[in-house]
């Protein structure tokens, strides 16, 4: 890595000091991020946990062959895509929605109160907000009786046994945890706007929405495409705290994202290359996402990561 | 007569708006209300179903329950060891690397700042991960909390831009004084950055209370359990353990019972909710300053 000549030598030593905090670190990065990455190569071989990975043989592409032809596969690509989907289409603006309304309350006391409040269940494992959920959607819980109370169901439905209401369980007791702090961002961006833009809009006769489409939310557009670009490269992830906590047997088929697919032949079948495979082409697929969504928010919005 | 239809329409909207801020509220702070209510509601009570507002009878049987339960208490314990022993490694080893890494004159700097560049835009992912962790015999034990997270190369990227911010005058003055390096870090650097090490520590810290997953991928071991684990089993998967079973069985109860499940749920995050009103503004300020950096 180095190549030490005398002079350079001794100054290294001269600084043992600094370059002993350092070392152990990179030493740390080795172990724990270089490691599992050279680890990756196990996809293109039959491995087995019990053996040295160089004793294990190369099969070339066989696993990714194996789960290209799998349904389980493809029904877990449909249920990452949807979840994401969910929550990238519909959930992506509330957010921004929140901190704009925010932004309008003129009290800066209640302002901050909302504000802390809304961050609260950010906080909160989703041990316990999960668990909430479960209750709030079983039998004799907080949903079936609202919804009978306002005459939506005459019966009650066991809301987490029934496969087809999973992407939406997701997606709102993800916008219910998430709401808050996700605007915290945006908030930030707002509160740097320059007054005079409002004062002189308000001179010039803008309405109030005129002024927060075409300043405010003109202003954080930068801020949006970011996070928006973020947002479509993280599309082949799932949360999977939220998932593992709500998934059960009954709503498997729906349930099971691509992350879930990955750690249950993984770690609860044993197939470790298979889901090394996985993973593997899972990298590079998001990668090329992260790529194309910064392209596309170049050219239509000239704002972008990188 | 335009101005005042003008101010009527403003003042609809921030009635509208008020009332929509108040019901934001009210959807944050409600489920932890349901949570605190019927934990506290009578087991007897408990079995009749959940109560909505207010409990049918006040009653601290489930969380005597719930601290007279060895595994649970003993998750406590875990989760407090963890959280403490864990944020204390990662701020400490986090922020050595990074003060090492803001010197200039440091030999090598480049080189060290690629290969940790490189660990934020790749990773191995869980299986390789997992296989990694068995191989060090770091599965099935304690330190597998500690020693995979001592590091991250966005707070340590925090941590570099908040010393560059010190006078480098102070660190040359303890210099000149004959303080080394590391009594420069410990003496004047570290306690003039108290605010991004509060920050850093509190996100940390955290994670470790609320962290459920680590627990059930490495450990099978029952005395190393943390707390939140417990309760993702106790939960998602409708086990209890054998006291709370005995406790149920007192109470005659068929079902696991639920005012159990909430005061164990209680106990879980009660640390988080008393400490939150003094810690949030710290915890905002760390992703203002993420979002900077980012």
């Amino acid at each position: 890595m180095f190549r030490f000549r005398g002079e350079q030598m001794k100054a290294f030593f001269r600084q043992w000091q600094l370059q002993s905090m350092v070392i152990p670190g990179i030493v740390w990065m080795v172990i724990f991020c270089y490691l599992p990455m050279f680890w990756l190569v196990i996809a293109f071989m039959d491995y087995s946990i019990a053996k040295p990975m160089l004793e294990s043989p190369f099969v070339g592409l066989k696993h990714f062959e194996a789960f290209v032809s799998d349904d389980r596969f493809w029904r877990s690509i449909r249920n990452t895509l949807g979840m994401s989907s969910i929550k990238l289409i519909l959930g992506f603006p509330i957010p921004i929605l929140f901190a704009l309304l925010l932004n309008e309350i003129r009290s800066l006391r209640f302002k901050r109160t909302v504000q802390t409040i809304s961050y609260l269940p950010h906080f909160i494992a989703w041990t316990i907000f999960g668990g909430i959920a479960l209750n709030w959607l079983g039998e004799g819980g907080v949903i079936n009786q609202l919804m009978m109370a306002i005459g939506l169901q005459d019966r009650e439905i066991l809301f987490n046994s029934d496969a087809k209401y999973f992407w939406w369980i997701t997606f709102f007791t993800d916008t219910l945890k998430e709401t808050g702090w996700s605007a915290i961002i945006y908030i930030a961006a707002i509160s740097g706007i320059d007054p005079g833009l409002y004062e002189a809009a308000e001179l010039d006769g803008a309405g109030r929405w005129q002024r927060m489409w075409h300043i405010t939310v003109q202003s954080i557009r930068p801020t949006i495409a970011i996070l928006f670009i973020l947002a479509v490269s993280g599309i082949l992830g799932s949360n999977f705290e939220q998932i593992f906590m709500l998934k059960n047997n009954m709503n498997m088929k729906m349930a099971e994202s691509l992350d879930l697919y990955i750690y249950n032949m993984g770690l609860v079948s044993g197939r470790h290359s298979f889901s090394t495979a996985v993973l593997f082409a899972r990298s590079i697929v998001a990668l090329g996402l992260l790529f194309m969504a910064n392209q596309t928010s170049k050219k239509l919005t000239g704002d972008s990561i990188f | 007569m335009k101005r005042r239809t003008g101010l009527r329409s403003i003042g609809v909207f921030e009635v509208c708006n008020t009332l929509l801020m108040l019901g934001v509220c009210f959807l944050t702070l409600y489920p932890m209300w349901f949570v605190l209510i019927n934990s506290l509601n009578a087991p007897e009570q408990a079995l009749l179903g959940t109560v909505n507002w207010f409990p049918e009878q006040l009653s601290l049987a489930s969380y005597s329950v719930v601290f007279n339960d060895k595994t649970m208490m003993n998750g406590f314990l875990i989760t407090t060891l963890r959280t403490i022993i864990g944020s204390a490694a990662h701020v400490l080893f986090t922020a050595i690397i990074a003060y090492g890494l803001s010197k200039t004159t440091l030999i090598g700097r480049k080189v060290y700042m690629k290969v940790a560049l490189v660990t934020m835009l790749f990773s191995g992912g869980l299986i390789p991960t997992f296989i990694l962790m068995t191989k060090l015999g770091l599965y099935d034990n304690f330190w597998v909390f500690v020693i995979p997270g001592m590091y991250s190369f966005f707070n340590m990227v925090i941590f570099m831009s908040f010393f560059r911010t010190i006078p480098d005058s102070l660190e040359e003055s303890a210099k000149v004084d004959g303080a080394s390096d590391y009594g420069v870090l410990f003496r004047i650097v570290l306690p003039n950055s108290m605010a991004v090490i509060a920050t850093i520590s509190l996100f940390s810290a955290v994670y470790h209370w609320n962290d459920y997953y680590q627990g059930v991928i490495y450990i099978r071991s029952q005395d190393i359990l943390p707390l939140q684990t417990i309760l993702y089993k106790i939960i998602a998967e409708n086990s209890m353990s054998f006291m709370q079973q005995q406790a149920m069985a007192q109470f005659g109860a068929r079902l696991p019972g639920n005012s159990i499940k909430f005061a164990s749920m209680m106990v879980a995050t009660l640390p988080i909710l008393l400490f939150y009103p003094f810690i949030q503004r710290y915890l905002v300020k760390g992703v203002m300053i993420g979002a900077i950096k980012g």
